[in-house]
C-alpha cells in the first residue's frame, strides 16, 4: 500500500479545477477560430451572391446609354 | 409529444443557460454545504469534479455506439455526425479525466500515477482506444466507408466500456476508491451535491454536443451555398474532410456528385 501523503491540499483542488477550466477555454477557443471561418466564407459568399446582380445593373446601365445614344443619331438625322 | 422532438425543440441557448445553472448549483453545493470527507480532508473536493467527467465520458462513449448503430442501420449521415461528436468530446472529457486524476492521486497517494491501480489503467486503455479512431477515420478517404468504418469501430469499442467497468469492478483494487460500491458510502449532503454536479455536467456534454453539430451544420450549409452560387470549394480533402458535416447538405451534395 502506498503511503499517503496528504498535503497542500488546497493547491491540489485548486489545480484541478483550473486544469478543467482550462481545457474548456483551450476547448471554446478552438471553436470560436471555427466560427470565425464561418463567418469569413459567409461573408465571401455574400460577395459572391452580389457580384451578379451588381455585373447585371451594369449591363442594364450600359444597354440604357446605348439606346439613348441610338435614339439621339436618330434625332440628329431627323434634322439634318 | 415524443422524447426525440421535446428535445430537439430545447433551444441551444437554453441548454447552456441550465448547464451554468445547473454546474453551478452543483459545486455551490459541493464547496459550500457538503461536508468535508473525514479520511482525505478538503482534497476530496476533486471528487465532484473527476468522477462526473468519468462518467459522462465513459456513457459518451457508449453513446456514441449506439448512435453509429442508427447510423448503420439507416445509413443516414447524421447519426455518423453525432457518434463522431460524441466521441470527440468524451475524448476530451477522458483528458480531463486523466490529468485531474493525476492531481487527485498526487496529492493523496504521493505519485501522479499509479501502474499497480486497475482503475487508473483500464480508463487510459479505454482513453487510448478511443485515440485510435481519428487516425482510422481520416486514413479512409472515401466519406460512406469513412463512416461506415468509424461505426463499426464506434459499436465495437462502445460494447467495450461497460465489459472493461465491469472487469475493473472485479478486480482487487490497490488504492483507488470504489465510488458507491458500499451502502451508504456517501453521505446524503455528499450524494445530493454530487449528483447534482454530475447532472451539471452530463448538460455540458450535451451541449457541447449540440454546439459542434450546429457548427457542422452550418460549415456543410456553406459549402453547399457555396457550390450551388458556382464558388466552387473545391473537392473536399482528404486529410480535412473533417469528417461528417452532419448534413442532409452533404448526403444531397454526393448523391449530385453521383448522378
Amino acid at each position: 500500500m502506498i503511503p499517503l501523503a496528504i498535503e497542500n491540499s488546497d493547491r491540489y483542488v485548486g489545480g484541478a479545477y483550473l486544469v478543467f477550466l482550462l481545457l474548456l477555454l483551450i476547448y471554446v477557443a478552438i471553436m470560436a477560430a471555427k466560427l470565425q471561418r464561418v463567418q469569413r466564407d459567409l461573408g465571401s459568399l455574400a460577395e459572391l451572391a452580389e457580384r451578379p446582380s451588381r455585373e447585371g445593373a451594369d449591363r442594364d446601365v450600359g444597354q440604357i446609354r446605348d439606346r439613348e445614344q441610338e435614339i439621339q443619331a436618330v434625332r440628329q438625322g431627323d434634322r439634318g | 409529444m415524443d422524447m426525440a422532438r421535446a428535445l430537439r425543440s430545447i433551444t441551444l441557448r437554453r441548454l447552456a443557460i441550465a448547464t451554468v445553472l445547473v454546474m453551478g448549483a452543483g459545486y455551490g453545493l459541493a464547496f459550500l454545504y457538503a461536508p468535508e470527507d473525514a479520511d482525505q480532508g478538503f482534497i476530496q473536493k476533486i471528487f465532484y469534479l473527476h468522477v462526473p467527467l468519468a462518467i459522462v465520458a465513459l456513457v459518451g462513449f457508449i453513446v456514441a455506439g449506439l448512435l453509429a448503430i442508427q447510423h448503420l442501420r439507416t445509413g443516414d449521415s447524421k447519426w455518423d455526425a453525432r457518434s463522431y461528436v460524441s466521441i470527440h468530446l468524451s475524448v476530451i472529457f477522458g483528458v480531463g479525466v486523466l490529468l485531474t486524476g493525476a492531481i487527485w492521486a498526487k496529492g493523496s497517494w504521493g505519485v501522479w500515477w499509479e501502474w499497480r491501480e486497475p482503475t487508473l489503467v483500464s480508463f487510459l486503455i479505454v482513453f487510448l482506444l478511443y485515440a485510435t479512431y481519428y487516425p482510422l477515420r481520416y486514413a479512409i478517404e472515401d466519406r460512406d466507408r469513412q463512416a461506415r468504418y468509424a461505426s463499426v469501430f464506434a459499436i465495437t469499442a462502445g460494447a467495450f466500456v461497460p465489459l472493461n467497468f465491469a472487469a475493473v469492478r472485479a478486480a482487487q483494487p490497490l488504492v483507488h476508491p470504489r465510488t458507491f460500491s458500499d451502502a451508504g458510502g456517501l453521505p446524503g449532503s455528499m450524494l445530493l451535491a454530487f449528483l447534482v454536479c454530475l447532472a451539471g455536467m452530463a448538460l455540458l456534454w450535451v451541449t457541447l454536443v449540440r454546439f459542434e453539430l450546429t457548427s457542422k451544420r452550418a460549415s456543410g450549409d456553406l459549402k453547399r451555398i457555396r457550390r450551388a452560387l458556382g464558388g466552387g470549394d473545391g473537392p473536399p480533402s482528404p486529410a480535412r474532410s473533417i469528417a461528417p458535416v452532419a448534413t442532409s447538405a452533404m448526403s444531397q451534395m454526393r448523391a449530385e456528385g453521383r448522378r
